[in-house]
């Protein structure tokens, strides 16, 4: 497969005021043609940065970075032409209406919505109805299928989304993913960023990221295998002074909540249930339920943290 | 070509759809030429005086009925000794007292010389001075009329006409004016904001990754505040002629192109403001105390420019505003043509191009 994106040690920082900000470091990494490619990690991981350097829309201290084959820095008209963005923010006309706003986006790149109807046809048809409706009045999962449309409309080979599913909900989240893997069998690159670890799995590799260091590029599986510790995840009627507890117990390496359980590395990782039990029989709470559980995106994310 | 219509015809999308911003493009300069022309105005009119006729006869009476005819004066007072002279000034019942000495006519007749004293309140020096003016205008108009009657020999006789301006309207001064500071306003700040709103709202960043030239996008967002603005100086000028008596005495289209020239001229200047600010409100700020308060202050307009001292008169050579105020007055009222004109005209050009021109080299292609 041919490489659609490519990254060479790039790194970029800011000086606000006085403290200089080290937004990324020595990021590298390749992405092919037709692939959804994510970045995961936190507000402030140096995600919309990279995104910028990516569209021209920044130029790196250091490292070369191309898309298409086209240089960012020296061929950034060219690169200007042929991918789509979409920023972290809804970056729309709030008083043009839905059609206005598609037209306009259609007639700066030179086309219109006719040509390319067979690309949007799907993310359009769900917003169609309220064509007539400004954009500032659609709700939030309705901007993004509008702004995902606007930066659909040229058929661009590459496409770039900064955190396109943050503030949306669950149900149009899922939409959302749905349509991005409809336009993956249109051989569209997705370059895709978010704060939510469980969107990771949906990608087809993604890049962890944590204050400007890419911590590990995988598929989401091959991430989730490199876990080779046993998992435990335990609940009681008392959670937070269960975490307390395990916290404080010499056998535990790391806890973490994650929802309606606790996550729990042991040292020695113990691999029966008995064994942990031992470990934890001085807890003062009792009726603790333990049971082994496959690492997720996010264990994994929080042990290479703690690394 | 389309590409570019079709930014223009959003730019007007915007500008229509957006109340506050419809109001400051056509409200503000309509409410400041008729706040200018029938609020705002230092003419003297209908002012309240008193009269102190301690003489009592014939040539006084005519005299104060001269000044009572006139429109400017309105007697509210018969005052009878000078002691009462002090509380009708302080009451602030009037402006001026007209006082005529005992045996007036007597002295008139027989010494061929009579004093009238005129007292004027000089807390506002020029509306005094205009007040004494006037009536000294009213009673050596009196005397004229005498001297057809009678042959004074030996009387000097000063004729002061007003050129171009003969009734002294204060309409004259600042329709010129106003036009310089509703050009700057709609030009220069509403298209610097437009362009900084769209880096603020994030959609300047999209318009950058695609194939569009950014200054199509610049010229595109000039185009429509330029032809508001032609509609704006097509209703000031007509209000001036039509309802503030204002007449154009110069050729029209010369005064028209000379405003279109002026429009270009702070169109580039908002651009260069927009190139350098990131927020609206510092887009703001720096129109109204960078271009505003020159344009009022060192424009000639409110304060006249031989009158202050010499940094300041060097300063106003490079407000944009002055030029123009100095061609509108030129060719609206006195009536001249492009040749009194040509050197202000060059400077404007020459400024507009050199704004273009930093601008241009000042467009950010980046973020950064």
């Amino acid at each position: 497969m041919s490489v659609s994106v490519k990254v060479n040690g790039v790194s970029k920082s800011f000086t606000t005021g006085k403290v200089e900000v080290k937004a990324l470091q020595n990021i590298s990494f390749e992405v092919s043609k037709g692939e959804v490619f994510g970045l995961i990690g936190p507000d402030g991981a140096g995600k919309t940065t990279l995104f910028r350097i990516l569209t021209t829309l920044m130029i790196a201290n250091k490292g070369e970075a191309s898309v298409d084959g086209f240089d960012v820095v020296k061929q950034y008209k060219k690169i200007r032409n042929r991918v789509g963005y979409m920023p972290g923010r809804f970056s729309l006309y709030q008083d043009l209406t839905v059609e206005e706003n598609l037209s306009f986006f259609a007639t700066l790149f030179n086309t219109s919505l006719e040509k390319n109807y067979d690309l949007v046809k799907s993310i359009y048809q769900q917003i169609e109805p309220f064509k007539k409706r400004r954009a500032g009045a659609l709700s939030g999962g309705m901007k993004q299928k509008l702004a995902l449309s606007c930066a659909l409309i040229h058929r661009p080979s590459v496409l770039f989304l900064d955190e396109p599913t943050t503030g949306v909900d669950a149900v149009s989240r899922k939409e959302f993913w749905e349509l991005l893997r409809q336009l993956q069998t249109h051989g569209i690159t997705i370059i895709v960023s978010t704060p939510y670890m469980d969107e990771a799995s949906l990608c087809d590799r993604v890049a962890l990221m944590q204050q400007g260091k890419i911590m590990e590029i995988n598929s989401p599986k091959g991430i989730t295998e490199n876990f080779k510790k046993p998992l435990w995840a335990m609940r009681s009627s008392a959670m937070y002074q269960l975490m307390l507890e395990l916290r404080a117990l010499n056998e535990v390496e790391t806890c973490y909540p994650f929802g309606q359980y606790h996550h729990v590395v042991f040292k020695g990782n113990p691999v029966s249930e008995d064994d942990v039990r031992r470990m934890i029989g001085n807890i003062s709470q009792r009726e603790i339920e333990v049971r082994r559980i496959p690492a997720t995106i996010e264990d994994c994310f929080m042990e290479l943290m703690h690394q | 070509m389309r590409q570019f219509l079709f930014f223009v015809q959003k730019e007007f999308y915007h500008l229509l759809r957006d109340p506050r911003t419809m109001f400051i493009l056509f409200g503000m300069p309509l409410m400041q030429i008729l706040i200018f022309g029938f609020a705002l105005t230092n003419e003297v009119k209908n002012t309240h005086i008193a009269i102190l006729d301690n003489s009592k006869d014939p040539v006084t009476a005519e005299i104060i009925q001269e000044l009572q005819a006139s429109r400017y004066f309105d007697i509210v007072e018969n005052i009878r000794s000078n002691s009462e002279l002090e509380p009708a000034f302080q009451s602030g019942k009037i402006k001026l007292a007209v006082i005529f000495p005992p045996r007036f006519q007597y002295s008139l007749l027989h010494e061929n010389k009579a004093d009238v004293q005129l007292i004027a309140d000089a807390t506002d020096p020029n509306v005094a001075n205009t007040l004494a003016n006037y009536a000294t205008a009213i009673i050596l108009n009196y005397q004229n009329n005498m001297k057809g009657q009678e042959e004074f020999p030996y009387t000097i006789n000063t004729e002061v006409r007003m050129l171009y301006n003969p009734q002294l309207k204060g309409s004259y001064n600042f329709v010129p004016g106003v036009m310089a500071m509703v050009l700057m306003l709609v030009c220069a700040m509403m298209t610097s904001i437009s362009i900084v709103r769209e880096k603020e709202l994030g959609t300047m960043e999209i318009i950058l990754v695609s194939p569009i030239i950014p200054i199509r996008v610049i010229i595109a967002k000039m185009v429509p505040y330029f032809l508001l603005s032609s509609v704006n100086i097509a209703s000031i000028l007509f209000l001036s002629v039509f309802i503030l008596d204002v007449p154009i005495q110069g050729n029209l289209v010369l005064l028209v192109s000379e405003c279109l020239l002026f429009t270009i001229t702070v169109l580039a200047l908002g651009l260069l403001i927009s190139s350098v600010t990131d927020s609206q409100q510092i887009a703001m700020l720096i129109s109204l105390m960078g271009l505003f308060l020159p344009t009022i202050m060192l424009s000639g307009f409110m304060f006249p420019i031989e009158n202050m001292p010499l940094p300041l008169r060097t300063i106003s050579n490079i407000v944009p505003a002055k030029w123009f105020y100095y061609i509108v007055k030129t060719v609206m009222i006195k009536g001249l043509g492009f040749s009194y004109v040509w050197k202000e005209t060059l400077i404007l050009m020459g400024m507009t191009i050199f704004f273009l021109v930093v601008s241009i080299r000042k467009f950010k292609i980046r973020l950064e």
